[in-house]
């Protein structure tokens, strides 16, 4: 039927296609449908992947990264150095801070000299690649299990400090 | 006019009304219900327990969007077109048969708006004109994909209806009425007891390959796949709902799951007997005759229902037929073998002289 067709080949590459005459059962369709239906009447009983997201939580491995929080040390006071070394690894610059200088009377709020005054991350720009908690010298930045939640605004992705840091209670 | 019929009719009317609209409104959530479970999916289930709010929401949603009307010449064809297919899409419903004779408060009431004798022919003479709905929506939207969606349609509905026609010719040989209703009441019970050998009443079983070839020509005529031709996403945007938007583009959907009800409705009761169901003589005599009635507009809509289900089935596994298929389909393989079976059909009537 198709031989005309059979000698172009402007690459040399072209495969001829199988185009072999159906069978009788074949061209009546009805069978093969009603297998087809068969195949889809078995998936309407199957149990649903669908994970319910707010009630039922997808389980994540245990080396998932997720938002990151910077840790306090066993008294309480926040770990960061403010050395940068973080925002330097990170791929994607979405780490940025300014340090400040310890005062007298700080020691229970911060556990180094220097310290981290504003730490921002831009989680719209952050990969979760996990590079900063490699990084940080002093295990003072960790990504945790949790989604960064949705958002209207733009603005409310980028983490300040008051989002990342560990509260103290825990 | 008998002032009681006349109240008796409009009841009827309404609820047949209010019915048509709920279940072509719950439809279009079974569908998106019943295409997720297909695919091993949930589907909505957020508004409302298990979701039965949605189509409320759709409706609302549908409402409360901007009705665009494109820069057309044709400003009122563009209005007129949903408004004709949806007209037609209802008006269908009103020779349907839904029950048997109730008997109360003294009067024998018909479940069914209007027992016509052509019947048959006024649901094919309705479902014909549903066709200039799409075809003028098409056209008067001013938009090549438009028009060639409304072209593709008009020419699938009027192919399709010929090979329709032809396979319900068969049918009514064996009936010899047009009226919906005798051809309901023909089909009484399930086994027929009175001929020489005992046989289903019902037509499917009499006219296996009517049924098969009204059946493909019925997912023909309402668009659905695997011809959906007509709205293909792959090729024509919207096909010829592109233009539309808000209510009308509402009225052009909900009249396809409407046609999808009426077209259920129709083969359930043209080739599965309809209020028919098997041991209705039986309850009729020992339960009584207004409970067996209500049991047969319970076994119509439950006909009707899997009707829609089976709709949507078909929909979820076949795809989409290319268009020379369509119409080799149509043209070379059905009309041929409605009309063998009209054939066939008369031959046997010959002989066995009935
Ligand atoms: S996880 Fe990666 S991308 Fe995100 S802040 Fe840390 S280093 Fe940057
Ligand atoms: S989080 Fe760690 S790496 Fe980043 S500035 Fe603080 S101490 Fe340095």
């Amino acid at each position: 039927m198709t031989t005309e067709f059979k000698s172009i080949s402007l690459s040399g590459r072209k495969k001829d296609v199988s185009n072999k005459d159906m069978t009788f059962m074949e061209k009546l369709y009805l069978p093969a449908i009603a297998k087809g239906m068969g195949i889809t009447l078995r998936h309407f009983f199957k149990p649903k992947v669908t994970i319910q997201y707010p009630e039922v939580k997808r389980e994540f491995s245990p080396v998932y990264r997720g938002r990151h929080i910077l840790m306090r040390d066993e008294n309480g006071a926040e770990r960061c150095t403010a050395c940068g070394l973080c925002a330097l690894s990170c791929p994607a610059e979405a780490i940025t801070m300014t340090s400040g200088e310890r005062k007298k009377g700080e020691e229970n709020l911060y556990r180094e000299e220097k310290y981290a005054s504003t730490y921002e991350i831009n989680m719209l720009r952050c990969i979760f690649c996990g590079l900063c908690e490699e990084a940080c010298p002093k295990e003072a930045i960790f990504l945790t299990q949790d989604m960064p939640p949705a958002d209207y605004q733009r603005e409310g992705f980028i983490y300040g400090k008051e989002k990342l840091v560990m509260k103290n209670e825990q | 006019m008998d002032i009681a019929l006349f109240i008796e009719k409009a009841a009827i009317i309404l609820v047949v009304f209010g019915i048509t609209m709920l279940i072509a409104l719950y439809s279009t959530f079974g569908e998106r219900i019943f295409a997720s479970y297909f695919q091993d999916r949930l589907g909505p289930n957020r508004a409302g327990p298990g979701g039965i709010l949605q189509p409320l929401a759709d409706g609302v949603k549908m409402f409360t969007k901007e009705d665009f009307i494109p820069d057309t010449p044709n400003k009122f064809l563009f209005i007129f077109g949903p408004f004709l297919f949806m007209t037609t899409a209802l008006v269908t419903s009103s020779v349907i048969p839904w029950g048997d004779t109730l008997n109360l408060f003294g009067r024998s009431i018909v479940l069914q708006a209007a027992d016509i004798n052509v019947a048959v022919l006024f649901v094919f003479g309705v479902v014909s004109i549903g066709v200039y709905g799409i075809m003028l929506g098409g056209w008067a939207s001013n938009n090549k994909f438009s028009l060639l969606g409304a072209v593709r349609a008009s020419s699938q509905m009027i192919s399709y209806e010929v090979a329709m026609g032809l396979s319900i010719i068969a049918v009514l040989m064996l009936t010899g009425t047009l009226s919906l209703r005798s051809i309901v009441q023909q089909q009484h019970g399930f086994i027929d007891w009175s001929g020489s050998i005992p046989w289903f009443s019902w037509n499917v079983f009499k006219q296996p390959i009517a049924f098969m070839v009204f059946l493909i020509c019925a997912f023909a005529e309402t668009n659905r796949t695997p011809f959906d031709l007509p709205e293909c996403e792959s090729e024509l945007v919207g096909g010829y709902h592109t233009e539309y938007s808000s209510m009308k583009l509402g009225f052009y959907l909900f009249a396809e799951y409407i046609n999808m009800f009426i077209s259920s409705a129709l083969i359930a009761i043209i080739f599965f007997g309809g209020f028919n169901y098997p041991g209705m003589d039986w309850a009729s005599g020992h339960i009584g005759g207004n409970v067996a009635t209500l049991l047969g507009v319970g076994v119509m809509f439950a006909k009707t229902l899997f009707g829609i289900f089976f709709y949507m089935w078909v929909r979820w596994t076949v795809p989409r037929f290319r268009y020379d298929q369509l119409m080799n389909l149509g043209w070379k393989v059905l009309i041929p073998l409605s009309i063998a079976n009209i054939v066939v059909t008369g031959a046997v009537i010959l002989l066995t002289g009935k």
